[in-house]
């Protein structure tokens, strides 16, 4: 593209607040990618769909919407595998209906789901459910890590449904249906719910900040890179879902400096300490003039650095933000979910990095941790998990 | 259309029904959201009626339930249901009415009758096909099989999953309609029929 970018565009990227210093503006000028103009929120936002059927599930690959909930269920004691069938065709077809906006059978709502919004629900298999259906859980409960604080209201769980929408009313709508339908054969054990930038708000390409004003993202695979990281050739990939809060009050008493270096990125445009661009590789052997290393060996971006593709996972983090307590103490944090092909090879290996040696471990803290499996996609007519439980 | 829980699609198929059949067109009842792909309708050229998203409300053996769904006439004459049929439970076709100031579901005299080129609803709350005493419980999820009879010997076969519902506790009248009926007095649906 050769053409100069409008004055628009330009101002409209400058305001989504995603660059600032002159070298960032440069960037944004000559790099064709950043050029694409925030386009406005139209009624298209509402009607948006994605497909539901297909090899693998929907809800993964694709960007995410500005809205989810967690939702995650324990099985029933009298669920056996049959029954857990039988749940399962019919929250698939919900979901097959729910995410084309077309309401579910028995929907008494019915006008609440006209408006999909990009809705997908994303089914995933606890260790307990693969118990229940007399199989080998492909995922473990993980290790744990000297830095968790995990609460029981967080963590673990049968079944996930990640149910995800441009809309937040959309997701209470689809959340409503399908638990109703899990009832007869499961508990509700949590429910996380969490947002990101509202549509239209920076374009789909920019990485977005969590409530610790962090670009959150920027090694994520993109395009064709996120297949060998995330997807097993049967259509299956493996979910982390883990509950981190983030200790505000004490981040707040850091300067930008201080923060910059427990993270290892610039905060005002995710630059790694040893470049300029969000982009730029980090250099972990650049020294200032000090002789010291560029990017400090405790920051978080040195400790979570992963290079071999087929290693790396695909973040796809919501925010939280729950009710301050009375001395203005936020409730706040990232609900971290994460996709790969193998927690135990790729994700453990980064958190017991991070849970080893990371300067941000001062400033947040796991609060909850789960793992699923999630299953492969399934064709019109059937349901998603049939490969483990016809 | 008199009940505001109508499908989108049910309504596109409506619309087409009645706007695309002279063209040969009638079936393509997809969704008009941007990206969709098309949702299944009833073949191009139905032959008789078909039923659309049927659900039966799941209920424990020997409780009285229900049957929903939308009946799709794509013909240009009418049809007449006269009956339904299933292995699960003695079955009647039942609508709902008002009697004593309250509503009550009581046997459709006639029938259901689906005009030409048109859908008819079966829904909580208005007309369904009765399950009267499952021999079974009829589990959230299972697939319930169930034929219905047309008033010109035809038959139309059709398999419903049943879904877990807290509505749909309408009261039974079996009232006068019925030879040999018991007494007209009010029974809820899911409480144990006599």
């Amino acid at each position: 593209m050769t053409s100069r970018p409008s004055p628009v565009s330009r101002r409209r990227l400058l305001a989504g607040g995603a660059v600032a210093g002159l070298g960032a503006v440069a960037a944004a000028v000559v790099t064709t990618d950043r050029e694409t103009p925030v386009q406005a929120a139209g009624p298209d936002t509402g009607t948006a769909t994605v497909p539901f059927y297909g090899a693998r599930q929907a809800g993964v690959a694709q960007d995410p919407p500005a809205h989810a909930a967690f939702v995650a269920f324990t099985l029933a004691g009298g669920t056996d595998k049959r029954a857990v069938a039988r749940m399962m065709r019919l929250l698939t077809d919900d979901a097959a209906r729910l995410t084309q906006g077309e309401p579910a059978l028995g929907d008494t709502d019915a006008t609440l789901a006209v408006l999909p919004a990009r809705l997908t629900v994303t089914f995933g298999f606890g260790p307990g459910l693969y118990a229940v259906a007399g199989q080998r859980s492909p995922v473990a409960e993980l290790p744990a890590f000297a830095i968790d604080r995990l609460d029981k209201r967080w963590s673990g769980g049968d079944l996930l449904l990640q149910i995800c929408a441009d809309d937040p009313l959309t997701v209470t709508h689809t959340q409503r249906m399908l638990i109703k339908d899990a009832r007869p054969f499961a508990a509700v054990r949590w429910v996380q719910q969490g947002f990101r930038r509202s549509p239209g708000v920076q374009s789909p390409e920019h990485t977005q900040r969590n409530v610790l004003g962090q670009l959150d993202g920027t090694a994520n695979p993109r395009g064709p890179a996120i297949d060998p990281a995330v997807w097993n050739a049967d259509g299956s990939t493996q979910l982390v879902v883990r509950r981190i809060r983030a200790e505000i009050e004490k981040w707040d008493l850091l300067s930008v400096t201080d923060k910059e270096n427990a993270v290892g990125r610039r905060m005002a445009t995710g630059a790694p300490l040893s470049g300029t661009d969000e982009h730029d590789e980090p250099d972990f052997t650049a020294l200032d003039d000090a002789g010291l290393p560029k990017i400090p060996d405790f920051s978080h971006v040195t400790r979570a650095h992963v290079t071999d593709p087929a290693m790396k996972i695909l973040r796809r983090p919501y925010n939280y933000d729950g009710v301050p307590n009375a001395l203005g103490h936020p409730d706040a944090g990232l609900i971290f979910a994460a996709f790969q092909r193998d927690i135990a090879r790729q994700f453990v290996p980064i958190q017991q990095r991070l849970a080893d040696k990371d300067l941000l471990n001062e400033w947040i803290t796991p609060i909850g941790s789960a793992v699923f499996a999630v299953p492969p996609g399934c064709r019109e007519g059937g349901w998603i998990g049939e490969q483990v439980l016809a | 259309m008199r009940n505001p829980s109508i499908r989108r699609r049910t309504l596109s198929v409506t619309v087409l029904a009645g706007v695309l059949a002279t063209l040969g067109l009638a079936g393509c009842g997809g969704d008009s959201s941007s990206g969709a792909t098309p949702a299944p309708g009833p073949s191009t050229v139905a032959a008789t009626l078909t039923v659309k998203d049927p659900w039966v409300k799941a209920a424990t053996a020997g409780t009285m339930t229900a049957a929903f769904g939308v009946l799709v006439n794509d013909t240009g004459a009418d049809i007449t249901i006269t009956s339904a049929e299933s292995p699960a439970s003695p079955m009647e076709l039942h609508e709902m009415t008002m009697k004593d100031g309250k509503m009550v579901m009581q046997p459709k005299q006639g029938g259901f009758v689906i005009k030409a080129r048109s859908t008819h609803e079966l829904n909580p709350g208005g007309d369904h096909l009765m399950l009267m005493k499952p021999a079974a419980a009829i589990e959230a999820g299972d697939e319930v099989s169930f034929t219905l009879k047309l008033a010109d010997g035809s038959t139309v076969p059709f398999t419903a999953i049943a879904k877990p519902f807290a509505g749909a506790g309408e009261s039974y009248d079996p009232g006068m309609a019925m030879p040999g009926s018991a007494p007209a007095s009010a029974m809820p649906m899911g409480s144990t029929a006599p």
